[in-house]
């Protein structure tokens, strides 16, 4: 079968199972702030822990762009699911996929594939958030082994993880350890109250004197920052500007059948133009976002060294796009709009994720300027 | 176009715009003397990849080989042959 066939059919899979598995209990698993066990096991089966892995690991081997055009559809039924596949597929399983040894990855990466263990990714600290090379979690060598002690925050599935790739400081530079759950000294902690991402079982990891394994060292000691965050966030951002994009179509889809159904002053609510208005600048943007995300994708299958700054264009834009396409279908649903009975509710808050993890839009907006600066810059000719 | 040249090339379009008047001699050390920021090295992977057709692994990461012009040239050189 043709490739690009191949692959259209995977994500045609995942839209009817998002339909019929994911998008009917999405309210549920953001109201009990939990994904339940049985999803995660029946994603695994279907090999969409590991869509983008080769098969030697499990993979269903979706390209670049397939891989975002099937993050689309789960991010669509449901923010938490999608990050459980951005987290677990994109920052560690591709990170692992790039960097690990060979035996790390027969190790992990099948066991990540099947669903037996699920990995998250440990950067963020109580203090430390955009400034990722400010990591105040430490590690000390001792003997066969590192010490790591350390608090990290805001660790997505972190709750759940059988593993942690933990990012750390020490003497040689920072580094990235495989941390299991059962090392002695493990502790994660949920983290309630969360505006969005409440099924994402958003925890606090304790690291106290938890001795890890020389071996667990991922893509050498000192490399952590350069090669293993820039990977794991870059593969991030590709992932989340699809949530984007999932975000921003699924509610400019709940902004069009609401219009439709809805009447007030006797007539539909979209024929009023101020709301025409709103659904032609969600028309037009959501095409723009997609349009960009798909553009990175290409770049990154054709491992271009500039996809990792159309990846972070496409990440910018999109959040943006998600956040202001879903106010606008809160908008256009009034009061309905603000209430939990009504899906747009939902994705109001999530869009609002989109445009902090995975480096702020101001972040971003940094990246993307330096770039400019540098590539649009027409040195003039002197006389 | 030499290995030398491709790799200046590459780096040059890719300095940071407080570096971007000065002159980048073949053995500046690009990471220490602040020429790239720190997205660089895996744009400069990504190219050494591309362009020289190779994939790199785990056991090439270290910063040293990709820290000058000089030392990218040696070591494709080790990798490639000359």
């Amino acid at each position: 079968m043709d490739q690009d066939l191949k692959q259209e059919k995977i994500v045609e899979e995942a839209r009817l199972f998002a339909d019929k598995a994911i998008r009917p209990y999405a309210a549920e698993h953001d109201e009990k702030g939990r994904l339940p066990k049985n999803l995660i096991k029946k994603m695994a089966e279907k090999g969409f822990l590991s869509t983008s892995f080769p098969k030697e690991y499990g993979g269903l081997e979706l390209d670049p762009v397939y891989y975002g055009l099937f993050t689309e559809e789960i991010g669509k039924a449901c923010c938490s699911t999608r990050a459980l596949v951005t987290v677990n597929t994109s920052l560690v399983g591709e990170t692992m996929l790039r960097w690990a040894r060979k035996d790390q990855k027969e190790k992990w990466l099948r066991d990540i594939a099947s669903g037996r263990k699920i990995g998250a990714f440990a950067l963020s600290e109580p203090e430390v958030g955009s400034n990722a090379q400010g990591v105040m979690t430490s590690y000390k060598e001792s003997g066969s082994h590192y010490i790591l002690n350390g608090r990290k925050k805001w660790i997505t599935f972190g709750d759940l993880a059988d593993f942690f790739i933990v990012i750390a400081t020490g003497e040689r530079g920072i580094t990235a350890f495989i941390v299991e759950r059962e090392f002695e000294g493990l502790k994660s902690h949920p983290i309630k109250g969360m505006l969005a991402g409440r099924a994402s079982h958003i925890a606090v990891v304790e690291l106290d004197d938890v001795a890890v394994p020389k071996e667990n060292v991922l893509g050498g000691v000192g490399n952590g920052f350069t090669y293993i965050v820039n990977t794991a966030l870059d593969h991030g951002r590709y992932s989340i500007a699809w949530g984007g994009v999932a975000v921003a179509q699924e509610a400019l889809e709940s902004m069009v059948a609401y219009s439709r159904q809805r009447s007030q002053f006797g007539k539909k609510i979209h024929e009023f133009q101020l709301v025409q208005g709103m659904i032609g600048d969600a028309v037009t943007k959501v095409h723009a976002a997609r349009a960009l995300c798909i553009r990175a994708g290409e770049m990154r299958r054709e491992k271009a060294p500039q996809a990792i700054m159309e990846t972070a264009i496409a990440k910018y834009f999109t959040s943006m796009v998600a956040m202001e396409v879903a106010a606008n279908a809160v908008q256009i649903h009034g009061g309905n709009g603000c209430c939990s009975d009504y899906p747009v509710e939902r994705l109001f808050r999530e869009a609002k994720i989109l445009e902090i993890v995975e480096g702020t839009s101001q972040i971003q907006q940094e990246l993307i300027a330096r770039f400019g600066l540098r590539k649009y810059y027409k040195k003039s000719k002197k006389s | 176009m030499s290995r030398t040249q491709k790799i200046r090339e590459f780096i040059e379009s890719h300095l940071v715009i407080s570096n971007n008047e000065k002159v980048l001699k073949d053995d500046d050390n690009i990471f220490e003397l602040g020429f790239v920021d720190s997205l660089f090295a895996l744009q400069l992977v990504s190219f050494i990849e591309k362009e020289f057709e190779i994939e790199l692994e785990n056991n090439d990461l270290d910063l040293k080989n990709f820290s000058s012009i000089n030392s990218i040239v040696s070591f494709l050189e080790n990798k490639l042959g000359r």
